[in-house]
């Protein structure tokens, strides 16, 4: 199978700072089409950095960086501000939506932002289907402010699938989210990627990761671990256990 | 990004924080404001100017005593009366292309009639005074040449006049006293209404200038010359015969008269109005370049408030033009709503002033087109720093952003 994400020794050196901070240090990463891959490491050691270049927010220093084949280092901004718009999906850990903006004009906007023209109705129909992906097809008109944490985040995530990506990128989708909202959010990732959409993941819980079906670790800027998950967890049932838990607390309490 | 999008974009933001948009805004209102009520009120008083000038009459050129220099009045009109009737007459006799003219006496005085007391213009004319002026005899008639000949005391009296005198009652053949001399009324004028001077041009009584000279300014000189060019072609040329004509006359001495032409009288009487246009213009544009700083200002605030924002933007894919579009068009219509709202004001105001001085107020819809679409130019001009500022914006130190 082809590599969707081809990274070849890639370096990232902050220079804003005083001392210049070298995040990451080569790292090399082949990830193939229908994966569902999870990065994990101490905190400061270059997660996010990496999926900002991977989401190609920022470009690398040094190495070579193949997205789908492109070579992205050749792409001037506004290339690759189409390249976000069309292959890759971002999800935030703050989330990101639009204050005062409706579910579904958030999850209207990469579409917007679009080369293609569509018609508002197109546009309208499209941001449904996309909220019905995450199960938030009754929320439409609601503003952030009147969602949940967890809610917010599938708003997100309908946002990043909205013109179909070929990569799912998201930076501790789960941080800001109990556990019960994070098993919630992974049973929406498995079921994406059981279609096929691939999927990279930062997080830093380990049980999370046992959602995945690859975990990598990252340490100091490098890649120290690359293991297939053999005992994987599935969501649904997890959410069952969760949810079976819960009542008889009640019931003893 | 469809058009209709921003726009809609560009409302909810500026909804959002609609009292500080519309104080951003208060100096685009106010300049447009003062630019629409300066065309109005100047196209008022333009027109008005230009229907006194025709009341006027026709090519119309005037002699006044007293010199005046490019350096300025020297002396002033009708300070030193050396002018004659003689001259008058030499002028009807060697001047071609005279379609007529009248020597013309001017003073005030009381004039009493039925136990009542008016003071009023006396003015002595000839009797082309009414052809020249196109004043129209309302009732009765005008006095004849034998009148101008003989000096009789006869009079025709404007509206106002005979209104004050004569109050409900006729007043051809009615007889009124000028300095106790008894003058038998024969006609009354058509109402003319104000001149450019604001004086009440039906305040007066038109006698023979013969009977002026002799019996109510008793002195030997004239107060002005009127005359009329028979065609506009031959105006300058006449202009220039008249002045040469009584030079020749004053024997190589200081010219002591002046020759006017009628366009030369309205400039001087609009020269007020353009000192007003200007003052108001003044104000116009330091309140605009003030208005368009504004905008500026609270572009540049509103593009780091929402950072954040313009970086989410980025981040899904638009293009630094897609913001910078944005941004433009917010204060675009920042800028334009400001200048409709001024025009309202402008329009308003001007209303206010024609009510309070009876002037007439033309509202042009050039000068609010001409309003809005310069406000749209400040918009632009203004608003394009900071929506380049957020257009450049780095997606991943914008999403950072706190
Ligand atoms: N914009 C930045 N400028 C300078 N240093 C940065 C910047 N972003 C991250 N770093 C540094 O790079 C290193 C890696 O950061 P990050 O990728 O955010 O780690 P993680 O997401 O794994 O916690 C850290 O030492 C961090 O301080
Ligand atoms: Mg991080």
């Amino acid at each position: 199978m082809s590599a969707v994400v081809q990274l070849d020794a890639i370096h990232k050196t902050y220079e804003s700072s005083e001392v210049p901070v070298h995040a990451v240090r080569g790292v090399t990463l082949s990830i193939a089409a229908g994966e569902f891959v999870a990065i994990m490491g101490a905190s400061g050691s270059g997660k996010s950095t990496l999926m900002n270049l991977l989401g190609c927010l920022d470009r690398p220093t040094q190495g070579r960086y193949l997205l789908d084949g492109t070579d992205v280092a050749q792409l001037d901004r506004n290339q690759l501000a189409d390249l976000r718009n069309q292959k890759l999906g971002f999800v935030f850990q703050g989330f990101n939506l639009l204050s005062r903006t409706t579910a579904r004009e958030n999850v209207e906007l990469p579409m917007l932002y679009g080369r293609r023209r569509f018609t508002t109705k197109e546009i309208h129909d499209r941001a449904l289907q996309s909220l019905d992906l995450v199960g938030l097809r009754q929320r439409a008109d609601h503003f952030p402010s009147q969602l949940s944490g967890g809610q917010q985040q599938r708003v997100a995530i309908a946002r990043a699938l909205i013109n179909e990506p070929q990569v799912l990128l998201a930076d501790e989708p789960t941080g800001n989210l109990d556990s019960k909202t994070s098993v919630e959010i992974m049973g929406v990732f498995q079921k994406l990627n059981a279609q096929g959409i691939t999927i990279v993941m930062v997080t830093h819980e380990l049980d999370i990761a046992h959602y995945c079906k690859r975990n990598l670790i990252m340490r100091d800027g490098r890649l120290v671990s690359d293991t297939a998950v053999t005992d994987r967890l599935n969501a649904a049932a997890e959410m069952q256990r969760l949810l079976a838990a819960e009542a008889e607390a009640k019931l003893t309490a | 990004m469809r058009f209709i999008n921003v726009i809609k974009v560009a409302l909810r933001a500026l909804r959002r924080s609609a009292m500080r948009s519309v104080l951003t805004a208060l100096g685009i209102i106010i300049g447009v404001a003062a630019v629409i009520a300066m065309v109005s009120i100047g196209n008022g008083a333009k027109s008005q100017v230009e229907a006194s000038i025709a009341s006027l009459g026709q090519n119309i050129i005037t002699v006044f005593p007293g010199s005046m220099t490019s350096g300025g009045m020297r002396g002033g009109w009708g300070s030193a009366s050396s002018l004659t009737v003689e001259d008058a007459e030499a002028i009807t006799r060697e001047v071609a292309g005279i379609a007529a003219l009248s020597p013309e006496m001017n003073d005030r005085s009381q004039v009493l009639a039925n136990g009542l007391n008016w003071n009023t213009t006396i003015r002595g004319e000839d009797i082309s005074y009414l052809d020249i002026r196109l004043w129209a005899i309302d009732e009765g008639e005008m006095f004849s040449e034998a009148d101008v000949h003989s000096a009789t005391k006869v009079c025709v009296i404007g509206r106002t006049t005979a209104t004050q005198l004569f109050q409900d009652s006729d007043p051809i053949g009615q007889s009124l006293r000028i300095r106790n001399i008894p003058f038998k009324v024969l006609g009354v004028l058509a109402s003319k209404g104000f001149n450019f001077f604001g004086q009440d041009q039906d305040d007066v009584v038109i006698i023979p200038y013969t009977s002026h000279l002799k019996r109510i300014a008793r002195r030997p000189n004239l107060n002005s010359i009127i005359i009329q060019a028979q065609s506009p072609e031959v105006m300058a040329r006449v202009q220039q015969d008249i002045t040469d004509l009584l030079q020749q006359r004053r024997n190589g001495k200081e010219p002591d008269f002046t020759v006017r032409n009628q366009q030369e009288l309205a400039e001087a009487a609009t020269a007020t109005t353009k000192t007003m246009t200007l003052l108001l213009g003044a104000i116009a544009s330091v309140s605009l370049v003030v208005g368009g700083i504004g905008i500026m200002n609270i572009m540049l605030v509103s593009v780091t408030e929402r950072t954040r924002e313009i970086g989410i933007r980025l981040a899904v894919g638009a293009h630094g033009r897609d913001v910078l579009t944005q941004f433009l068009v917010e204060a675009i219509i920042l800028s334009v709503m400001g200048g409709a709202l001024g025009v309202a004001l402008g329009v308003g105001a001007s209303q206010i002033v024609s009510k309070l001085n009876n002037w007439p107020v033309l509202v042009s819809t050039s000068a609010i087109v001409g309003a809005v679409g310069f406000s749209a130019l400040i918009g632009i001009f203004f608003g394009f720093y900071p929506a380049r500022k957020a257009a450049q914006l780095d997606p991943i130190e914008a999403l950072r952003y706190e």
